[in-house]
C-alpha cells in the first residue's frame, strides 16, 4: 500500500476553477462577436483573432523569458484579447492592435506580477494607451457601406441630425462604434449568462448602468419634457461603450471590489465619472476612464466596505 | 427577520442513509487513547496484565474538563504506552487484547439519579463527550450551576457533512432515546424548550422527530446548506441568536448538544452502560461495502474497514469525519475514538486535490463564509505578517468549516492559511500583552 495523502481539510472542492470562469466569460462574449461580424464584417473577427493571439503569445513568451510557470492555460489572456479587440474600431491597423495587446499583457498584467496582481484592467489600459498614441486611427469609426467598403461615419455619442440612430437601432447594434460595443442585446445576453453561471453578480453592471441612466435623466429633465428625458437617458445607456464596460470590464475580479457594498460603490463611481466625462469632458466617451479611475480606488473601497463578522466584538482603537 | 447566513451547497453523498446500524464483531484488540476529548488527558487506572470487562473504568478524568474512559472489549490489558495522535503529537493509549466474549462488567448498573447534582455526576461517570465531533466533555457543558440560565437546548441533527449518516440513523432508529433524553433535560435541568435542527435532506428523520414533538420539543427543518451543523450557525438558524465573540452559547441562554450524545445519555441512565461503542458511518470511494457500524471504541480503522468488506480501490486518503472538516490520518492503524462519526476512505481520484493557481480576488470566499469573514484578506495579511489586519478582520472567529476553500476557483488552501493566521495572531497578541505588563 502506498502512503496515505495528508492534507488540511476540506478534502472536497467545487468544480469551478479560474479556467472554467474564464471560459464562461469567453462564452458570454460570443453573442457580441457574432453581432460585430454581422455589423462590421469579417475584419471584426480578424481584429479579435489578432488581439487574442497577440495576448496569448505575449503571456507565453513573458513567462518563458522570466522562467515563470506558463499561465496561458487559464484563458485569462484570451479574455483580455477579446475585450481589447472589442474596444477597437474596425479599421484599426493590425500592428496597432498587436501593440495594444502587448501593453495590456506585459505592462499592465505581467510586470505587476501576473494574474491577480494587476491593479488596473489590462484591456482598459491597452485601449487607453492606444487612444492616446493613435488618436487618429482610434477615433476613426468606420462601418461597411452597401458595397462592403469601410467608410467613416459618426458614433452615436457625437452624432447629430439625421445621423442619430433610433433606440431600436442602438439596442440591436445597428450603429457605429468600436466593434464589440454596439449591440446592446448581445452584451446583455452575455451578462445574463454570467449572472446565471454565478460568475458575476448584478451589483456592478446594474448600479453602473442605473447611475448613468438616472444622472442622464435628471440632466435632460431641464428641458421639461419627461418623455424626452426618459428617451435621452435610454439613449445614453445604449450608446457608446457603457454596456460592454459595465458588464464585462468593470466586473473584472482582480480590479474591482470583492465585497457587495464595495461593488455598489464601485458601480456608482463608474456611473458618475462616465456621466461627467460625457456631459462636460472633452472626450465623447468616458467609460474606460471611469473604470480605470475606480480600479485605482478598489483597495480603498474594499477596506471601507469590509464585512462585519457575525458576533464580532468592537475593535479596540 | 434575520438575514440569511452564507454557506455553500456541497454534494450530499448520503449513500448509507437507508442502512441501519450493524454491530461489529469484537476486534482482536483495541487501542484506546487517553485524549478523546477537549481538556485534560485521562489517567489510566489499570495495569498491564489486568483482566477487564466491557464498561469497566480503565482511566479516570484528568481534570474538571475531562472524562473517564471505559473498556470497550473484555480481555487483557497488554500495553499502556505512547501512540501518535492524528494531530502529530504523542499521547498515552491503553491496548486491550479481546477475549472475544464481550462480557459486560458488573459495575455497569443504572445510576441513581434524583436531582441536578446526581444527574451531572451520572453524566460525568458515563464518559460522555460531544459526539458530533468536537468531543467537549458533556458533564462540563451541562454543569451550568443555575439552570435558569438555560432558555433553550438546541439538538444538533443537521449532519451537514457529506457522506455521514450516523446521526440520521440515531434519529430514525433511536428516536425514543432522544425523546427520553429530552425528558431528562426537562426533569433535571428544568429546560423549557428543546429544538432539534435537521437538514431538509433527511425527511425520514424529520418525520420521526415530528411524531415525538410536543409543547417543549420541536423540530426545525433547516435548508441543506453547509454548514448548518456549525454551532453558531445552528443557534442562529434555530433560535435566532448570535453568540458574541469570546462568549459561549450558554451566555445567550443556549446549550447545543449533538442528538446522538443525548440519545447516549438516555441509554446510560437506563442501562448504566458507559460510552464504549460508537455508531460510525464507513464510506468513500475506496470502501467496498459502505455501512453504518456500531464500533467498539479503540477499534483500528483497518479492522473496521475489513468488517466493511475491505477496500475496493487503493485508499489514498483516510479521514476521521467528513470531507469538509475531517482529519486525514497518516495510517489505517489509527483507532476509532469517542467522537468519531465517520471513517471515509478515498481512492486516488477523490484523494487528490486540484492544483492551486494565483488568487484572482473574486471574493467568492467572502460570499461563502457563514460568519462573514474575509479569507482573501487573511491570506495576504499573513503573507506580510500584518497582524493588525488579522486582528481587525477577526480571523480568530474562523471555525474552519471549509466553505472558503471549497468554493475557491484558484483552489487556494484558505482553511490551512486561516489556521496558520489564527496561531500567528495568538502568538502576536500574547507577545503584545506580555510587553505591556
Amino acid at each position: 500500500m502506498s502512503k496515505l495523502i495528508l492534507s488540511v481539510s476540506p478534502h472536497l472542492r467545487s468544480r469551478t476553477s479560474t479556467t472554467t470562469i474564464m471560459l464562461d466569460v469567453v462564452i458570454a462574449l460570443i453573442p457580441a462577436l457574432i453581432a460585430s461580424v454581422l455589423i462590421f464584417g469579417l475584419r471584426a473577427l480578424l481584429l479579435t483573432a489578432v488581439c487574442v493571439a497577440a495576448c496569448v503569445l505575449a503571456e507565453f513568451l513573458f513567462c518563458l523569458l522570466c522562467k515563470k510557470p506558463c499561465t496561458v492555460g487559464d484563458l485569462s489572456a484570451v479574455v483580455t484579447g477579446i475585450l481589447l479587440a472589442y474596444n477597437l474600431p474596425v479599421g484599426l491597423p493590425v500592428w496597432q492592435a498587436v501593440l495594444g495587446s502587448i501593453v495590456a499583457i506585459i505592462v499592465v498584467k505581467q510586470l505587476f506580477g501576473g494574474l491577480g496582481m494587476n491593479f488596473a484592467n489590462p484591456a482598459i489600459v491597452g485601449r487607453i494607451v492606444l487612444f492616446m498614441a493613435f488618436s487618429g486611427t482610434m477615433s476613426n469609426y468606420m462601418m461597411p457601406d452597401d458595397k462592403g467598403e469601410l467608410v467613416a461615419s459618426a458614433t452615436p455619442l457625437v452624432a447629430t441630425g439625421s445621423d442619430v440612430p433610433s433606440l431600436l437601432d442602438l439596442f440591436l447594434g445597428n450603429n457605429n462604434g468600436v466593434i464589440g460595443e454596439t449591440c446592446a442585446i448581445a452584451l446583455i445576453i452575455g451578462g445574463v449568462y454570467l449572472m446565471i453561471r454565478k460568475v458575476i453578480t448584478f451589483h456592478i453592471p446594474v448600479v453602473f448602468i442605473a447611475t448613468v441612466f438616472v444622472l442622464s435623466f435628471v440632466a435632460a429633465l431641464g428641458g421639461g419634457d419627461v418623455m424626452a428625458a426618459l428617451s435621452d437617458a435610454t439613449y445614453q445607456i445604449l450608446a457608446g461603450g457603457l454596456m460592454l464596460g459595465a458588464i464585462f470590464m468593470a466586473t473584472d475580479y482582480v480590479t474591482s471590489p470583492y465585497t457587495k457594498w464595495g461593488k455598489v460603490i464601485f458601480g456608482i463611481g463608474c456611473g458618475l465619472i462616465t456621466f461627467a466625462i460625457r456631459e462636460w469632458g472633452s472626450y465623447p466617451e468616458g467609460v474606460s476612464f471611469s473604470i480605470l479611475f475606480m480600479n485605482i480606488l478598489t483597495p480603498y473601497i474594499n477596506n471601507w466596505t469590509a464585512t462585519k463578522p457575525l458576533g464580532g466584538a468592537k475593535n479596540e482603537k | 427577520m434575520l438575514p440569511k447566513l452564507n454557506g455553500v451547497i456541497v454534494p450530499h453523498r448520503k449513500n448509507t442513509a437507508a442502512l441501519a446500524a450493524v454491530k461489529m464483531t469484537a476486534p482482536k484488540s483495541v487501542t484506546i487513547p487517553m485524549n478523546m476529548h477537549i481538556g485534560a488527558p485521562s489517567v489510566p487506572c489499570v495495569k498491564v496484565g489486568d483482566e477487564v470487562k466491557v464498561g469497566q473504568l480503565i482511566a479516570e478524568a484528568g481534570g474538571f474538563v475531562g472524562a473517564p474512559i471505559h473498556a470497550s472489549v473484555s480481555g487483557k490489558v497488554t500495553a499502556i504506552g505512547p501512540m501518535l495522535a492524528s494531530n502529530g503529537t504523542s499521547m498515552t493509549a491503553i491496548t486491550i487484547e479481546s477475549d472475544g466474549e464481550m462480557a459486560v462488567s458488573e459495575t455497569c448498573v443504572p445510576p441513581e439519579v434524583n436531582d441536578y447534582d446526581s444527574f451531572i455526576a451520572a453524566v460525568r461517570a458515563s464518559g460522555a463527550v460531544g459526539l458530533g465531533g468536537a468531543g467537549f466533555p458533556t458533564s462540563v457543558k451541562l454543569d451550568v450551576k443555575d439552570t435558569s440560565r438555560i432558555q433553550e437546548v438546541v439538538l444538533n441533527g443537521a449532519e451537514c457533512e457529506p457522506y455521514i449518516t450516523s446521526d440520521t440513523r440515531t434519529m430514525i432508529d433511536d428516536a425514543d432515546l432522544i425523546k427520553e433524553g429530552v425528558e431528562l433535560l426537562k426533569k433535571y435541568l428544568d429546560v423549557k424548550k428543546v429544538i432539534i435542527g435537521i437538514e431538509k435532506n433527511k425527511p425520514e428523520a424529520i418525520a420521526k422527530m415530528q411524531e415525538l414533538s410536543d409543547e417543549v420539543f420541536s423540530v426545525k427543518a433547516l435548508p441543506s446548506v453547509y454548514p448548518q451543523g456549525g454551532e453558531k450557525v445552528l443557534i442562529y438558524n434555530c433560535v435566532g441568536k448570535i453568540v458574541p465573540e469570546g462568549k459561549l452559547p450558554i451566555d445567550v441562554g443556549v446549550i447545543v448538544m449533538n442528538c446522538t450524545t443525548l440519545a447516549f445519555l438516555a441509554k446510560y441512565m437506563k442501562t448504566g452502560l458507559p460510552l464504549t461503542e460508537k455508531l460510525v458511518t464507513v464510506d468513500g470511494s475506496a470502501v467496498a461495502e459502505p455501512k453504518n457500524v456500531l464500533v467498539p471504541i479503540g477499534t483500528s480503522i483497518e479492522d473496521l474497514i475489513e468488517f466493511c468488506g475491505g477496500y475496493k480501490a487503493e485508499p489514498r486518503k483516510i479521514l476521521y469525519g467528513g470531507p469538509m472538516m475531517g482529519i486525514a490520518v497518516p495510517d489505517a492503524s489509527a483507532p476509532v475514538i469517542k467522537n468519531t462519526n465517520a471513517i471515509i476512505a478515498l481512492d486516488e481520484k477523490d484523494a487528490t486535490l486540484p492544483e492551486q493557481t494565483p488568487c484572482i480576488r473574486c471574493g467568492k470566499c467572502i460570499d461563502a463564509c457563514p460568519l462573514n469573514l474575509m479569507p482573501v484578506e487573511y491570506a495576504r495579511a499573513l503573507a506580510v505578517n500584518d497582524f493588525a489586519l488579522l486582528e481587525k478582520r477577526k480571523v480568530n472567529l474562523c471555525m474552519e468549516c471549509g466553505c472558503c476553500s471549497f468554493v475557491c476557483p484558484a483552489r487556494r488552501p484558505l482553511v490551512e492559511n486561516n489556521k496558520l493566521a489564527k496561531a500567528a495572531l495568538r502568538k502576536y497578541q500574547a507577545e503584545k500583552n506580555g510587553g505591556n505588563k
